[in-house]
């Protein structure tokens, strides 16, 4: 579905506009919605953002481009960044980070073959006491383990399995 | 004592009425009550610096705003982006009503009409936090229309990035909010003068642990705060300790603790009994890296002296490594975060930060030549000072450090290989 005329993001978007002098101004938090919807940031999404802030839909991409958070390719549905900047892998974060890869079977920014999770690498993401860490939709989890990691994998999986069937 | 981490303190210090119950708002009710030009004389009595990085002075900064502009704004920091950094995150997961309060507090010193928190897009469920935080205050009168009932309005809104470095650069930081790529601007025009600043009006731009402050500084007074600390770096700190220390984490303390007490008796010395300390960071990526040897433990953390030990505080980003990590690999991976971060705009910062990284990954390959060792440090030099913004110099200050402080670690890698026998 569209997000312009969605009711879904009818009040956020309104929201987003209000805040800024310049309708230009809301163009991040616009790309988040069509991410949102989405689930990356398509052609589609791009030319509904351009639209409802008066812009050319190259001028869009080129901001979602410049943000590694808006992704131009579809991932999993759940996607996760592990850190792996010097004060992570001064605790283990690249090991973690290659087992990751391997107990998933995916390759850097690869996707799993059901479409379920994809893993890459960021740069510092501000949780540094807490190695190692990921991001998994946005949300942090901290103070990781290969059997920790294991556990919650088996549950990411359950949950969207659950939501599947819904 | 705590001014910033209170929540450490306070128990549910980040509900309204807790803060409200524990001095909040008499920071914001007492500047209400003064004009706004005894609010900026006493944040500059009272000697707190920035807390980004640059460590400039913050009243100074305020009065830099032309009073005569109709339209300002106040600008907060919180991409906290910074290799080795998240101190800002614990501040407004735990005590966000402090950092609103101090937003709205620079906002009546330089009368703004409204205040933009910038964070980076990593911290999603911290903006959605301070967002209810903002409603509730809504409803209580701190933020819109006639604030405490004393004629004065203002907006607060939260405003997220989507993961660039770059950002927390203040010229950068105003582009990406006004929806252009996040990179820095010529200046002048400086943020503070009309044309620069956001929507071209005059801006103050504050890290959100400098802003934090504010609050203590207008309740207690210039001198409580100046108390604290050293001659030149008044107040507390928030120290981010990570790497090889048993207990890392965020420490607060009086600036001018010594590296030592901070690392042996806050966080707990070496992870491990037997590896010793090597080296420290103390500034995060973007500041010289230096041995943790006697002279380094016992010099306080203060802007004044650690230049005396060829380093510098910054942001306090302390990233500690052990005897068992090669820096050559922590130069790599410096390197290899600047080139990700670089914009791309300015050429030195752009081709510097990618050549920098293919030949230290030469070098760790084993197949650098000593020249290479020499080329890392011509290469930085020629990157700093070329750039519109900082990060150019930020990229090529550890690395040069690393070369300079631990030149014994590259070597290793270049030395001639013994001609195997038969060769």
């Amino acid at each position: 579905m569209a997000i312009i005329g969605n009711p879904k993001y009818e009040e956020r978007i309104q929201r987003h506009l209000a805040k800024y002098e310049t309708k230009r101004s809301a163009v991040m938090p616009l790309l988040y919605i069509a991410q949102e919807e989405y689930g990356w940031v398509n052609q589609e999404g791009i030319e509904e953002v351009a639209q409802m802030l008066d812009l050319d839909p190259t001028q869009v991409k080129s901001i979602a481009g410049f943000y590694t958070m808006y992704s131009e390719k579809p991932k999993g549905k759940y996607w996760l960044q592990v850190c792996t900047d010097l004060p992570c892998a001064l605790k283990g974060a690249d090991d973690f980070h290659a087992w990751l890869k391997t107990e998933l079977g995916v390759e850097e920014g690869g996707t799993t073959e059901d479409g379920m999770f994809t893993v890459e690498h960021v740069m510092c993401l501000a949780a540094c006491d807490k190695a190692p860490m990921l991001q998994c939709n946005f949300h942090y989890v901290e103070n990781l383990d290969q059997d920790k990691m294991k556990d919650l994998l088996a549950k990411w999986r359950e949950e969207a399995t659950k939501l599947a069937n819904k | 004592m705590y001014i910033l981490l209170r929540g450490r303190e306070i128990e549910d210090i980040d509900q309204i009425k807790v803060y409200e119950k524990n001095d909040g708002f008499s920071g914001l009710k007492k500047s209400l009550a003064m004009k706004p030009t005894e609010v900026i004389d006493q944040v500059k009595a009272s000697g707190l610096r920035g807390r980004g990085g640059a460590g400039f002075p913050t009243g100074v900064k305020w009065s830099f705003i032309p009073q005569s502009e109709p339209v300002k704004y106040v600008t907060i920091n919180a991409d906290e982006s910074e290799t080795g950094t998240f101190k800002d995150r614990e501040i407004m997961e735990t005590n966000p009503y402090q950092l609103l309060e101090g937003a709205l507090i620079c906002a009546y010193a330089i009368q703004a009409k409204a205040v933009y928190i910038y964070l980076r897009g990593e911290f999603w469920d911290v903006a959605h936090k301070l967002d209810d935080c903002i409603e509730e205050m809504r409803k209580k009168g701190y933020v819109g229309k006639n604030i405490m009932k004393s004629g004065f309005d203002c907006e607060i809104y939260t405003h997220l990035g989507a993961g660039a470095y770059i950002c927390g650069e203040e010229s950068a930081l105003l582009n990406s909010l006004e929806g252009y790529l996040g990179q820095p601007r010529v200046r002048p025009p400086f943020p503070a003068q009309k044309g620069g600043g956001l929507y071209k009006e005059a801006t103050v731009v504050n890290n959100v642990e400098t802003i934090a402050n504010c609050p203590f500084i207008m309740d207690k007074g210039a001198d409580a705060f100046k108390s604290i600390g050293t001659e030149q770096s008044a107040g507390t700190k928030i120290f981010c300790v990570s790497g090889h220390v048993k207990n890392p984490g965020n420490f607060e303390l009086p600036m001018g603790t010594t590296f030592r007490e901070l690392l042996y008796e806050h966080a707990g010395g070496p992870l491990h009994d037997d590896i010793p300390f090597k080296a420290m960071l103390p500034s995060g990526g973007s500041g010289p890296i230096v041995p943790l040897n006697d002279k380094v433990l016992d010099c306080p953390m203060s802007y004044e002296d650690t230049p005396k030990i060829d380093t510098i505080i910054g942001s306090a980003s302390i990233i500690i490594m052990d005897e068992s990590v090669d820096i050559t690999w922590v130069a790599s991976k410096v390197i290899k975060f600047f080139k990700h971060e670089s914009c791309g705009k300015c050429t030195p910062c752009r081709e510097g930060t990618y050549w920098l990284d293919k030949v230290v990954d030469r070098i760790m390959d084993g197949r650098g030549t000593p020249d290479d060792v020499k080329r890392i440090t011509d290469v930085a030099a020629n990157m700093q000072g070329t750039t519109l913004c900082a990060l150019g110099d930020f990229a090529a200050n550890p690395i040069i450090h690393t070369v300079k402080n631990f030149p014994d670690d590259f070597a290793k890698h270049v030395a001639p290989k013994e001609a195997a026998a038969g060769d």
